[in-house]
């Protein structure tokens, strides 16, 4: 109740929880009952609502408990740019175009079932791999792992995923190799892991070599030489959730001193 | 964890003030959502699944089906006294409508979401704390809320004075027990139960000061996940 109506642009950074309502600076030239919010057909310079928030009357409704965020339009306009909640969850709901690691449960005809972390079963063509043909099948078996990203995904609809990009490529996307270590963190920790420059990848790329696949669905592999490697690569990254930056340098700094 | 001593002024003489009250989020690994809520030496803890994989029958085509389970210390859920008339079944059912009210299920058709309220110690004021250890619950696996909600038990004692938040033996030698489950957003009711007689005159009281107690509560709500997200 206390804060009821806070401007946006003060709760920036700050813990906002579901019932806040974020009223937003004043633009009279834009009609509010017009403006449309897709995620993809939004005109620059107009406001994005992401997740953890939808729209009210004046403002923004939280819907979600984390930390605001904002970005600044690319246009510059001022009313513009993109408000949502980063917050700090287990459970992974389907996005549209996020890249996942699932895994194959069923075979069914034309498709398999992926499990994903999701409530559904995600879809997954066997033509949806690169150079896949009718008479050219993908050598998929149940339980293997697999990297790709999600063509559809709506509340309604059963998730389906590919492994090809618009082109036709892999680009990275496919089964998933036999060895290695599969593990599951959370939602949050898979963001930051994926932010550009993160800190904690650059750091432990300079201990020695390995291979690291994250999904958006906060499942992480890893593979290195051994097994040894990459038990401490999976350590780290679960540890890392909760240690500062201070905390990681140490125990990194003892890792390669060995 | 976060704790909170609690001094609400109270307007209708003394005893209006809540007990010690304290939480922690995020301390089970399995579920997607957990927090401990405790008022006094009542503690409950509350796990929550979803939106998962729904089972047939209980399937909606609209939004989510939310399911809870209210499972005592010793003993079957159904046939536990303790937990009220008929068991723990109605105050499952007063839980769940409570949650309902404020989840926005529309965002997630056709998924289950399902509650699990454990009963630690029950010293009094038990439903109040289920409601509370739910809210944060549901916060904590971050599914889509229109606002929070808290649970305010108010007991009237024999002389008629109020008494929130009271322990077992004073809900023993109450007149009348009252329990409410206030929405944030503009401190209205979402569910009212009620054991004994009062007037209506004592109802708008008993209402009044948990409004009051409620903004305590929010006001915590929110101190302790400012908590869990700075170490984030």
């Amino acid at each position: 109740m206390a804060a009821r109506g806070v401007p946006a642009e003060a709760c920036v950074g700050q813990v906002v929880l579901p019932g806040d309502v974020l009223l937003l600076p004043a633009h009279p030239d834009e009609d509010a009952e017009r403006l449309r919010l897709g995620a993809s057909a939004a005109p620059r310079g107009r406001l994005l609502c992401g997740p953890g928030l939808r729209r009210s009357g004046a403002g923004l409704l939280v819907t979600k408990c984390g930390l605001l965020r904002h970005r600044q339009a690319g246009g510059g306009a001022a009313a513009g740019g993109a408000f949502w909640v980063d917050s700090q969850q287990k459970r992974y709901v389907p996005v549209k175009g996020d890249h996942v690691i699932g895994i194959v449960t069923a075979k069914a005809g034309d498709v398999f079932k992926v499990d994903v972390g999701g409530s559904e079963q995600a879809s997954l063509s066997y033509l949806a791999f690169e150079g896949a043909t009718k008479r050219n099948r993908p050598n998929v078996q149940v339980g293997d792992l697999i990297y790709g990203q999600f063509l559809v995904a709506n509340k309604d609809m059963e998730p389906e995923m590919v492994c090809i990009d618009s082109s036709g490529r892999a680009s990275g996307m496919g089964v998933i190799g036999q060895d290695g270590f599969l593990f599951k963190v959370s939602l949050g920790l898979i963001r930051k892991l994926l932010a550009p420059k993160c800190e904690i990848i650059q750091e432990l790329s300079q201990l020695y070599p390995f291979e690291l696949v994250l999904g958006m669905n906060g499942r992480i592999w890893v593979k290195a030489k051994t097994v040894q490697q990459t038990l401490i690569i999976v350590n780290i990254l679960e540890a890392c959730e909760y240690m500062t930056a201070e905390q990681r340098k140490q125990a990194l700094a003892k890792l390669s001193g060995n | 964890m976060a704790t909170a001593e609690e001094e609400e002024d109270g307007g209708g003489g003394g005893g209006c003030c809540l007990r010690p009250f304290s939480c922690e989020q995020g301390l089970l690994s399995r579920p997607d959502g957990s927090a401990a809520f405790i008022q006094g030496d009542t503690s409950v803890l509350a796990g929550l699944y979803g939106p998962g994989e729904v089972k047939g029958s209980k399937e909606l085509p609209d939004q989510a089906a939310l399911e809870v389970l209210l499972r005592p210390k010793v003993g079957l859920p159904a046939v536990t006294p303790r937990l009220g008339r008929g068991g723990g079944a109605q105050r499952e059912q007063l839980i769940r409508r409570t949650c309902e009210a404020v989840l926005l299920g529309a965002l997630h058709p056709r998924t289950a979401v399902t509650l699990v309220l454990q009963v630690l110690s029950d010293i009094g004021s038990l439903l109040s704390c289920c409601l509370n250890a739910a809210c944060l619950g549901l916060l904590d696996a971050g599914l889509p809320l229109a606002s929070l909600f808290c649970g305010v038990t108010c007991a009237l004692r024999p002389d008629g004075r109020l008494l929130l938040d009271p322990t077992a033996r004073q809900e023993q030698e109450a007149r009348a027990v009252l329990t409410f489950a206030i929405d944030s957003a503009d401190g209205k009711v979402l569910a009212a139960t009620a054991k004994g007689s009062c007037s209506a005159e004592e109802l708008q009281q008993c209402l009044a000061a948990a409004q009051r107690a409620a903004a305590t509560i929010f006001r915590f709500y929110r101190d302790s996940l400012r908590r869990k997200y700075s170490k984030w």
